[in-house]
């Protein structure tokens, strides 16, 4: 039986995708290359890692308000994560994801979801339900 | 949700289409959030810089540009943050034409909009202060965490897009900040060691900030012997907000929601305090230390510079010459910039050598492809928002007080 884990109803639409897991925090302008679509801040745990196409699971988002429009930007050129799944978002994500029509979820019900997804993987995202499914393992 | 018929009317796309996805945006922010209602805002503020538009956030401002003028005009006053480039200043920051040409096409966009464009995250000591209990809709970390702490307004940090659908509607979905239960300090911190200048300040942000963490803490600060002034706390605020995402913090007998510590916490019990002694500013300071690095580029700004911090710059760099390997940039506000020609400040900071731009904030002006195209590593600055944000771009940078900024750029290198 796959883990399925309850969070609140999401943004965005229904993905799959892999984990890229960090106990780190997430902003578009202070830790992103956008060209390169990879981490660049030194100091982020997911330093020199690309996240495109990836589902994000990060703890909370830092940091200013350019991560709104970012998100649109990133997706237009085919640079964006998959997904973005956090212990607890800012205002700024939200409607940022909204904004691109990017999938995103947070407040799990069995808490952290850095402790209970690993990267590499495999998740159903359904914001609409607000569950996240791991299919890789029970 | 509760709508109103006015909302309901423009749901349904009565009011155009503009309107139309500016109350639908807004309903998915507010379900995600669990929102009751709408709040109608008194001003809406949009942090549109086109390094992060892109060309896709440009063309999607023009789409809505090109509705009917009845459609496209936004409610309330909506004013903008930063532009991502001065046209007075851009040649000599290595700024391209194309980047020129994507700024102009965006202005155009929000002029057609009705949007005033005031390029500053200073509006609430230049345009029109917010006041206390007044619902907004603030796009600049910096300027919201002010509003609400300093001036008792209330604001959400409102990315761009919602920011100018709330300039579009009127209203803004109410919850956090709108709401007074998001309003009470979670977290005390005691300072034990007095900031002496805008640096500190700014490191005593940095501090609390990076162990709030999270944008729904509300810090309390006591300690503080050192009487608060508008730029401190513009610092202060600045760097708390950055550093831990947080958008309200109290400091009992000077914000205006917190005349005592247990008002602070809305009557319950204070937490045991955090203390902040000298070694915690020592460590803050360590973290970006580089003292005889050759400095590339010196930077005043994040947040613009006041006409008090204009007049102290210019008063550092008086009979002095920046040295030849590095550049010294201020940032300001177009009003303050004005002011600042009048009085001569400007005149003073060039003689020296120094770049005075308005209307932009550095960080939000391509500061990735200015780096390239000057050569610069090693930034030097008395905000500690800046050196927050810009390694993430490619620098090294490292935090000083504005002194000893002005002795590097003298000297070339870090004193």
């Amino acid at each position: 039986m796959p883990i399925v884990l309850r969070c609140h109803k999401g943004i965005g639409p229904a993905v799959t995708g892999t984990a890229l897991v960090a106990r780190d925090n997430f902003s578009a302008r202070y830790d992103l290359d956008r060209i390169k679509g990879t981490f660049s801040r030194p100091a982020h745990k997911l330093y020199g890692q690309s996240y495109v196409g990836q589902v994000l699971v990060l703890i909370t988002a830092k940091g200013g308000v350019a991560s709104a429009w970012m998100l649109h930007e990133m997706k237009a050129r085919g640079m964006a994560p998959k997904a973005i799944l956090l212990d607890r978002a800012n205002t700024i994500l939200a409607q940022g994801a909204a904004f691109a029509e990017l999938t995103l979820v947070d407040r799990f019900a069995a808490g952290d979801p850095t402790t209970l997804i690993r990267s590499d993987d495999e998740l159903i995202i359904e914001p609409a339900k607000g569950l996240v499914t791991i299919l890789n393992r029970d | 949700m509760r709508l109103s018929e006015d909302e309901r009317a423009m749901l349904a796309g009565e009011q155009g289409p503009v309107r139309q996805w500016a109350l639908r945006h807004q309903i998915d922010v507010a379900e995600f959030f669990d929102a009751d209602d709408l709040v109608p805002v008194g001003q809406a503020h949009v942090m549109a810089d086109t390094e992060s538009l892109g060309e896709a956030g440009v063309a999607w401002l023009e789409g809505l540009a090109a509705a009917p003028a009845a459609q496209r005009r936004v409610r309330i006053p909506t004013i903008t943050d930063p532009r991502g480039l001065d046209f007075a200043s851009y040649k000599r920051l290595k700024q391209t034409e194309a980047m020129a040409a994507i700024e102009a096409r965006a202005i155009a966009a929000f002029e057609a909009l009705g949007v005033l464009m005031t390029n500053t995250c200073i509006n609430y000591q230049t345009i029109l202060p917010p006041v206390r209990r007044e619902n907004l809709a603030l796009g600049d970390t910096g300027v919201v965490i002010y509003s609400n702490s300093v001036l008792g307004a209330r604001s959400n940090f409102e990315g761009g897009p919602s920011a100018l659908a709330a300039g579009l509607t009127g209203r803004t979905p109410r919850y956090g900040y709108h709401l007074d239960r998001h309003r009470a300090g979670t977290m005390h911190f005691d300072v034990r060691h007095q900031p002496a200048d805008f640096a500190d300040w700014g490191a005593l942000g940095g501090i609390v900030g990076r162990v709030a963490n999270s944008y729904w803490q509300v810090p309390v600060v006591t300690g503080l012997t050192t009487v608060a002034s508008s730029d401190r706390l513009k610092h202060f605020g600045a760097a708390l907000a950055s550093f831990g995402s947080v958008a309200m913090f109290h400091i009992p007998g000077v914000t205006p929601e917190a005349p005592s510590l247990t008002e602070a916490f809305h009557g319950r019990a204070a937490p045991d305090a955090m203390p902040i002694d000298k070694a915690d500013f020592e460590a803050f300071y360590a973290s970006y230390a580089a003292t005889g690095d050759k400095v590339d580029v010196v930077v005043f700004a994040a947040p613009q510079l006041s006409l008090f911090e204009m007049s102290q710059v210019a008063g550092l760099l008086d009979g002095r010459r920046i040295h030849a390997d590095t550049s010294l940039i201020v940032a300001t506000s177009p009003e303050i910039k004005f002011a600042a020609d009048r009085m001569g400040l400007t005149r003073r900071i060039e003689d020296a050598g120094g770049i005075v731009a308005a209307g932009v904030c550095f960080y939000q002006s391509y500061a990735r492809e200015m780096a390239e195209a000057n050569g610069w590593q090693r930034l030097l600055t008395n905000s500690a928002k800046l050196v927050n944000i810009i390694a993430g771009y490619g620098y090294k940078p490292t935090l000083a007080s504005m002194e000893r900024c002005v002795d590097s750029a003298v000297a070339g290198r870090i004193v």
